[in-house]
């Protein structure tokens, strides 16, 4: 299957199917829950093909607001009732909001993998 | 007249640096705007970080300067996003947004704030919800509120902006209104957030 994005001027977010991972990049800023279903509609298809393990690579995202939080902890709480998929979080020490906010997410969802590298 | 809730300040010293923005809100639609809120966001946050200390080895300054303009414009940016959401468009008064730079002994401060026009039913509310904030865990209240819109796809949690600001950032937060007997059904509402950086 061939890679998916949703892209803005400022951002971009790539579905890779092969590897079952979620790239971020850029800005994300949108300014409504409805703005962010694009993004909720390709995360929800990669948490559909219920991989053994899906990756949201964050690395290349330097800024979400917290509307882009809200949207992410929202799709977190729902893989409480993908038993079968484990989900890692991969993140950055360079970009100084993962380390202050990702763990927010570890609270919401016990079996989350947490990785700020 | 005017009320304070939570850490507000409202005397600065007379002699330090500041930076104060002014947005006609109602010239375009907000959607066309929305990507300044981040672009001043950053801007203050740029302006800001000009007045750090200098710290004599360079690695740990650029990491000072990089973490606050994280911080800054993080905090600034959802500060400006809700005072340009919540603004009552039908009157003639500007958003504000702004930062001030506060620096005791060691302890730099930065605090910014926006002002926007209510209608005094929307500050009723508001007033409740920063009652609920201020007496609540914030930590626990960020769960509730993710919990509360889990189910439905076009509501967000509400209040996760000021939320983050508090668990993440540290952020003192404090708000003023200001009410006009010449036009009673606006309320003039200035939010603070104190950073230290």
């Amino acid at each position: 299957m061939a890679n998916q994005e949703v892209k803005g001027d400022d951002y971009q977010v790539e579905y890779e199917p092969a590897s079952s991972t979620v790239y971020f990049k850029g800005d994300i800023t949108l300014g409504s829950p409805k703005d962010y279903v694009p993004i909720v509609k390709l995360l929800d298809q990669a948490a559909n093909s219920d991989p053994d393990t899906l990756t949201l690579n964050v690395k290349e995202l330097a800024f979400l607001n917290s509307s882009g939080i809200s949207m992410l902890s929202k799709f977190v709480l729902g893989m409480k009732k993908k038993k079968g998929t484990q989900l890692v979080v991969l993140g950055g020490k360079k970009v100084p909001w993962q380390g202050k906010s990702l763990k927010n997410l570890e609270r919401l969802l016990p079996g989350l993998k947490l990785v700020v590298e | 007249m005017s009320q304070i809730f939570g850490e507000f300040i409202e005397d600065f010293p007379l002699e330090h640096e500041s930076l104060e923005l002014s947005f006609t809100s109602s010239s375009r639609p907000i959607e066309e705007r929305w990507r300044n809120n981040r672009l001043s966001a950053y801007f203050i946050a740029n302006y800001f970080s000009t007045f750090l200390p200098i710290d004599e080895n360079p690695d740990r300054r650029e990491d000072r300067i990089e973490a606050t303009r994280n911080s800054v414009s993080y905090v600034g940016n959802e500060l400006l996003e809700n005072a340009m959401k919540f603004n009552e468009e039908n009157n003639p008064n500007k958003v504000k947004f702004g930062i001030h730079f506060l620096e005791e002994f060691e302890k730099v401060t930065a605090v910014i704030f926006t002002e926007n026009s209510i209608t005094t039913q929307k500050a009723r509310e508001f007033q409740a919800f920063i009652r609920e904030l201020l007496d609540a865990d914030p930590n626990e209240l960020y769960v509730q509120q993710i919990e509360k819109t889990a189910e439905s796809e076009d509501s967000e949690a509400s209040g996760l902006g000021l939320l983050t600001a508090i668990n993440d950032y540290s952020a003192k937060l404090g708000w003023k209104f200001e009410f006009d007997p010449s036009h009673p059904q606006i309320v003039t509402v200035t939010t603070m957030a104190q950073v230290v950086v």
